[in-house]
């Protein structure tokens, strides 16, 4: 039983599924560590957008104003995706690498620890 | 021949049980079709023992008697200006989050009773719901009186039912007692009767009430004195529920336990925001959120839930991770807010000094480590005129709704992440206890409205943030929102008081 209903076999709308999105997904982005931004971002974005574009662009975009940022060595960066270790191919679209609608991920930047070493 | 004058017993009884009958034409489930399909077996409804002993003719006397009293005080206050007399602009704010977040769920306390209270076989129990609806009715009417004074000199509150319904941290009241409403009438009262009356009220209606006892805000602690007998009552009824169903049948133990699991987490969830209000909006402190929720949690709700093992009913599933949390939450829900204080209908701020060593002396083992550097440094931008805000939007929790700012206890640097993947797609969740509610019934969870999502699909007007703010929220952009410093609301206190803005004393001392 899926619900505690008083119809028989009741089903609810997926009001958030992938068609309601006009060609987007959204793409949830977190760093880890750093809570100065106080929860993971929603991004929406097609999905063939290059992990090139989301890195450069949205990510930079979203994250610019942490004192860490630009800080970053990117080759050094640890990704995860949906909780699993992952190494992204900046050329490949984000539906080619298995980034799909209400996707995770997170980037682990090891060696900054936040403001004043705070994880913030 | 003079009609006997009947006593409190027998009135009593003509006026509550005597309003049955027997169902002579009609089968009983037809009349009562929801009292069934949760699993809850009643054996014998005339074993509920009414909790409170109050009739219809009384109740409107003993009411009106209490408006009264409540309408002169608040005459008194508007008359004598009582809003200059608070302890400062910045406590107003605390105000705003009542009246947008809490009094419209009096309201849908008030629709959830009115049907339980149709839908019980049992009489009792009817007309103790039936009562119950009326008192909160009274409650959101009272409230929004009491605050109407606020509105002519504060901005924030002229749109506090269209904002309900629609801005996006409002949705975390809205949906809880949306799910309420929607589930069936017994859980229905577990979740509002019991884990929210009985467990959790202490600490949403102490803290408002004492803060505004604090605060100078004469107009909501009378509203306060005025519903606590109320609160009484409900408190009684939510206890004389879980008596009710646990002593009908074993069976109805371990789904009982459930419903307990999921709202007392759902509570706590929602309670977030009191933390925050009670560590950072009061100017006058009453006590820290994590001093109140010893107090009314741990101390309180300990005790009960040793009373109810002799049922077999057992703590709260996740009671021992809200525990940790009260270390944490105040902070991590202001932090939110901060971040998104151009999207909020009240004004948010940093702590002074002062206010920041009581935070330390409050939270010894994680303010200081945890959240101070990320405060000083936000401070710091504000100083230099970058007041830090964030421009993306949140990803939010599938189940509370809330920005997923929670941290794992075991490590509170790290965000808490739970996902699940539901005939395919997948969905996200701040804690275990989120996703254990989305778990056991998806079919519901599926189809949460998450303001993020919907501004996504474009059902919030538009793609323009500015617009959806403005115009789908009706936010008064650069009013109602942003930091309280620069605000009309601090300039019109200053007014007031002939006082100079942080601006013009920064000026003068450069």
């Amino acid at each position: 039983m899926a619900v505690a209903a008083i119809t028989p076999d009741y089903t609810g709308e997926r009001l958030d599924r992938v068609e309601n999105f006009h060609g987007n997904i959204v793409v949830y982005v977190g760093w880890d560590r750093h809570l100065m931004f106080c929860s993971p971002i929603a991004f929406a974005t097609p999905p063939d957008t290059t992990f090139g574009k989301l890195q450069d662009e949205m990510i930079a975009g979203a994250y610019a104003q942490h004192p860490d940022f630009a800080k970053i060595d990117w080759e050094q960066v640890c990704w995860l995706l949906n909780g699993e270790p992952f190494t992204p191919d900046r050329e490949a679209t984000l539906a080619a690498q298995g980034v799909d609608h209400k996707s995770i991920i997170r980037m682990q930047t090891p060696g900054l620890e936040g403001i004043g070493g705070s994880h913030s | 021949m003079a009609a006997r004058k009947l006593n409190l017993k027998e009135r009593y009884s003509l006026l509550t049980r005597d309003l049955d009958w027997e169902y002579s034409y009609r089968d009983k489930k037809e009349i009562f079709p929801y009292e069934d399909f949760e699993g809850i077996k009643i054996t014998d409804w005339s074993k509920w023992e009414d909790p409170f002993r109050l009739t219809m003719d009384a109740y409107w006397k003993y009411q009106a008697e209490k408006e009264k009293k409540l309408y002169a005080i608040f005459d008194a206050f508007a008359q004598n200006n009582g809003q200059q007399n608070v302890t400062d602009a910045r406590y107003i704010n605390a105000i705003k989050v009542f009246l947008t977040g809490v009094s419209p769920l009096e309201y849908q306390a008030y629709s959830g009773y009115a049907h339980v209270g149709r839908q019980f076989s049992g009489v009792g129990a009817r007309t103790a719901c039936q009562m119950q609806s009326i008192d909160e009715l009274r409650h959101v009417q009272t409230q929004v009186h009491a605050m109407s004074h606020y509105n002519k000199f504060f901005d924030g509150f002229q749109d506090f039912s269209h904002m309900h319904d629609r801005v996006w941290y409002l949705s975390v009241p809205k949906s809880f007692f949306d799910d309420a409403r929607s589930a069936g009438p017994f859980e229905f009262m577990v979740a509002i009767s019991f884990s929210f009356e009985y467990v959790l009220t202490n600490l949403l209606f102490v803290p408002f009430m004492s803060g505004a006892a604090y605060n100078g805000d004469m107009a909501t602690v009378t509203f306060g004195f005025s519903a606590q007998s109320d609160e009484a009552r409900h408190m009684t009824l939510g206890l004389e529920v879980i008596k009710f169903l646990l002593e009908q049948h074993p069976d109805n133990v371990p789904i009982v336990q459930r419903w307990i699991d999921k709202w007392f987490w759902r509570g706590t969830r929602l309670l977030a925001i009191v933390a925050m209000m009670m560590d950072y909006m009061l100017p006058n402190r009453v006590m820290s959120w994590k001093e109140a929720w010893e107090v009314y949690f741990e101390e309180a709700g300990g005790a009960l839930f040793k009373d109810l093992a002799r049922y077999g009913i057992e703590m709260p599933k996740y009671a021992a991770t809200a525990i940790a949390e009260k270390d944490h939450i105040s902070h991590q829900t202001w932090s939110t807010f901060y971040n998104y204080g151009h999207a909020a209908a009240f004004h948010t701020w940093m702590p002074d000094e002062k206010e920041m060593d009581w935070l330390s002396e409050k939270y010894p083992d994680t303010f200081d480590k945890y959240y101070r550097p990320r405060f000083e440094h936000w401070r710091e931008k504000e100083q230099a005129g970058e007041r830090f805000y964030n421009p993306t939007l949140p990803m939010l929790c599938n189940t509370c709704q809330i920005p997923m700012g929670f941290t794992e206890m075991d490590d509170p640097s790290l965000i808490a992440y739970r996902q699940s993947v539901y005939q395919g797609e997948r969905y996200n969740f701040c804690s275990d206890g989120c996703k254990d509610i989305f778990d056991h019934e998806p079919e519901k969870y599926v189809q949460s409205w998450l303001p993020v999502h919907q501004i996504y699909q474009g059902n919030c007007g538009g793609a323009d943030i500015e617009k959806v703010l403005s115009e789908y929220y009706r936010i008064n952009m650069g009013k109602d929102n942003l930091d309280f410093h620069g605000s009309p609301d601090e300039a019109r206190w200053n007014a007031w008081h002939n006082l100079e803005s942080a601006e013009e004393r920064l000026k003068k001392a450069g």
